[in-house]
């Protein structure tokens, strides 16, 4: 044992060397730091898994070829209610159809809702929240007073009233949920900012001469990016959901197309006589919305080099 | 060696903390009041005064932190404080700063290489494929290892921490910096590592300090001149020795009297002052220091004294010298 310790030392010194020349990459450690995290690995698999899902069922889709068990919008009446068996996994709807095809079928479309819309608001949100937080006076009165005129509407109304304003359809009604939860983020990141801004190493990015837009990129947005993931990771069931209420109001997906939240609002009625037509888009939601929000736990902790595992 | 680096005359800064319904200013906190010095090339200027006397706002004047309400920064002969944002911007490498708190001063979310980087890059100040050889160089200069610089602040100590602050000033060669009590957040042992620092790296390149400090046994090591500051103005400015061996302003004599020496036989009178600093929303009327002052005039109360020269070089505000 002795020996071996002692056998090479020039290898040692060597090795030292190009551990102190090789700056290790910050997405490498990033990344490195995620996978110690087992949680945050589950939401990345099941995410991944969901993707892969909403992808085979779109390209095949795309070239006419059917590999679900059955066609998700073919409604068999004489069927309808029928509860989970070996032919229907998660039995059929009020219409016949099959549960289990229109679930793999509707990912394609709650994915896209859900982190479509979250992009919306998260991009303006953050924006908004930025300028009036870091520019303070005016700047932030304006800004702020019309986020709260915002949210002085419930949501829901002020999404219909958007619809409309732009006409029905999903690219609509993604468009009207992500401009309702914007006040949502920007008031986050306002708050964010208003603490941050006022550490010393702000007035020092300023003082050896950074413009105002790098130093909110650059020195405040990192420190605030922990709060708006985890906003995010949640604000993608919220997505899902408001679609769902849009669609129940005839304003979002258009029947027949299957979409869990859709699913879940038309099922209601039924809850007590085949509760299976509302368990299994209700399982799929929380499954897709707990993927991300572990992903998102892992991924605020592997951004701050505080919580770092070395 | 007298070559005026930066020539400051009648400097205010007022914090406005009331307005009435139309934004007029009912009350204003005058935090810089009228302040006149300058600072002269490769010198190092103590600003000594208790808390809350403005020093450490009037260095944020200086690396435009904050806007004055009053007066000019000449530095190099031109005017700081007509020029626009993005020209003022373009002095910001003149001028640099050491921060108070070594750890609020440094990004958490950076390296401590980016660190000392970003000041040379958002300049432009060298090719990129040279910055890393200045960074290691400037590691050095301040007695830290070129590896670390792929470590974040929280892995180092405070007095670590404040070697980078001092590395990021130092990164634009500037001609003046401010130093905001750059040791009173460390350990008493650290203090004198980081002091000496300092003194070495203003030898080894020329440099000019203003250093703020809220002692002065801190400020006796490292400055040239020391200038005394009490509720926003300057009470006295003088040669170090001078000021040390000859303190004419009372409040000088008391801030000196506080000093403890390191000698139980030595029997040393001390002054200890009444009450609290008055607030500077609402100065006394007359010599600012009359409402604690020990040999206070009839005239003190009446009427502001003038910041004079007594004997070369020594400025003093009292009435007590005609």
């Amino acid at each position: 044992m002795k020996t071996k310790d002692n056998s090479n030392p020039n290898e040692n010194s060597l090795q030292a060397a190009e551990y102190v020349e090789k700056p290790e990459s910050q997405l490498k450690v990033m990344w490195e730091t995620l996978r110690q995290n087992k949680a945050a690995v589950v939401g990345l698999i099941i995410i991944a898994f969901l993707v892969l899902i909403a992808l085979t069922v779109w390209v095949s889709e795309l070239m006419g070829k059917q590999i679900l068990p059955y066609d998700p919008n073919y409604s068999d009446m004489s069927n309808a209610f029928t509860p989970p068996n070996s032919t229907h996994w998660f039995g059929t709807d009020q219409l016949g159809r099959d549960m289990f095809s229109r679930i793999l079928d509707g990912t394609k479309i709650s994915l896209f809702v859900g982190v479509a819309a979250v992009a919306i608001s998260l991009t303006i949100g953050v924006i908004l929240g930025a300028i009036a937080g870091y520019r303070g006076g005016k700047t932030d009165t304006i800004i702020m007073r019309v986020m709260d005129m915002m949210l002085a509407i419930p949501s829901i109304l002020l999404a219909i009233a958007f619809m409309a304003a732009l006409g029905k359809g999903l690219d609509k009604a993604i468009i009207a949920i992500g401009l309702v939860s914007i006040p949502e983020y920007a008031r986050i990141v306002r708050g964010s900012i208003l603490s941050v801004k006022e550490n010393d190493f702000v007035q020092a990015a300023k003082v050896i001469g950074n413009k105002s837009s790098r130093i909110i990129y650059k020195h405040i947005l990192p420190n605030v990016i922990s709060v708006i993931v985890v906003r995010a990771t949640l604000g993608i069931s919220s997505a899902v959901l408001d679609t769902a209420a849009l669609g129940f109001l005839g304003l979002g997906v258009q029947p027949p197309f299957a979409e869990w939240g859709d699913m879940l609002g038309r099922a209601r009625g039924f809850i007590f006589t085949a509760p299976y037509t509302l368990i299994f888009p209700g399982i799929a939601i929380t499954i897709t919305v707990l993927a991300f929000n572990l992903l998102g736990d892992g991924l605020r902790d592997a951004i701050d080099p505080k919580s770092r595992i070395k | 060696m007298n070559e005026v680096l930066m020539d400051i005359q009648n400097l205010s800064k007022h914090f406005i903390i009331d307005t009435n319904f139309f934004g007029k200013p009912l009350t204003a906190l005058k935090a810089v009041d009228g302040v006149s010095f300058t600072i002269n090339k490769t010198e190092a200027f103590g600003l000594v005064g208790e808390s809350g006397c403005g020093k450490t706002t009037l260095g944020k004047i200086l690396v435009n932190l904050y806007r004055p309400t009053n007066g000019k920064i000449l530095f190099e002969g031109k005017d700081l404080t007509v020029l626009n944002e993005e020209k003022r911007r373009s002095y910001c490498k003149d001028i640099q700063m050491i921060f108070q708190d070594p750890y609020a001063s440094l990004n958490p979310r950076m390296t401590i290489g980016d660190i000392i980087a970003e000041p040379i890059v958002i300049n432009n100040l060298l090719p990129k494929n040279k910055v890393e050889e200045r960074v290691i160089y400037l590691l050095n200069c301040v007695g830290l290892a070129r590896h670390q610089r792929n470590r974040y602040p929280h892995e180092f100590s405070g007095g670590q921490r404040q070697r980078v602050g001092i590395a990021r000033a130092l990164a634009v060669e500037p001609k003046l910096i401010v130093c905001d009590e750059p040791v009173s957040a460390l350990d008493v042992s650290i203090q004198a590592q980081v002091l000496n620092l300092l003194s070495d790296l203003k030898e080894e390149f020329g440099l000019t300090y203003l250093f703020i400090a809220h002692g002065l046994n801190v400020v006796k090591h490292i400055s040239d001149r020391v200038g005394v500051m009490y509720l926003g103005k300057l009470v006295e400015i003088a040669p170090k020795k001078e000021l040390y061996a000859n303190p004419m302003h009372p409040y000088t004599q008391a801030l000196l009297s506080a000093i403890p020496v390191i000698n139980p036989e030595h029997k040393k009178e001390r002054i200890i002052l009444q009450g609290d600093v008055p607030s500077p929303i609402n100065p006394p009327a007359g010599c600012r220091f009359c409402s604690r002052c020990f040999k206070e005039l009839d005239e003190c109360k009446l009427n502001e004294p003038v910041f004079k020269e007594i004997s070369p070089g020594h400025f003093v505000a009292c009435h007590l010298y005609k």
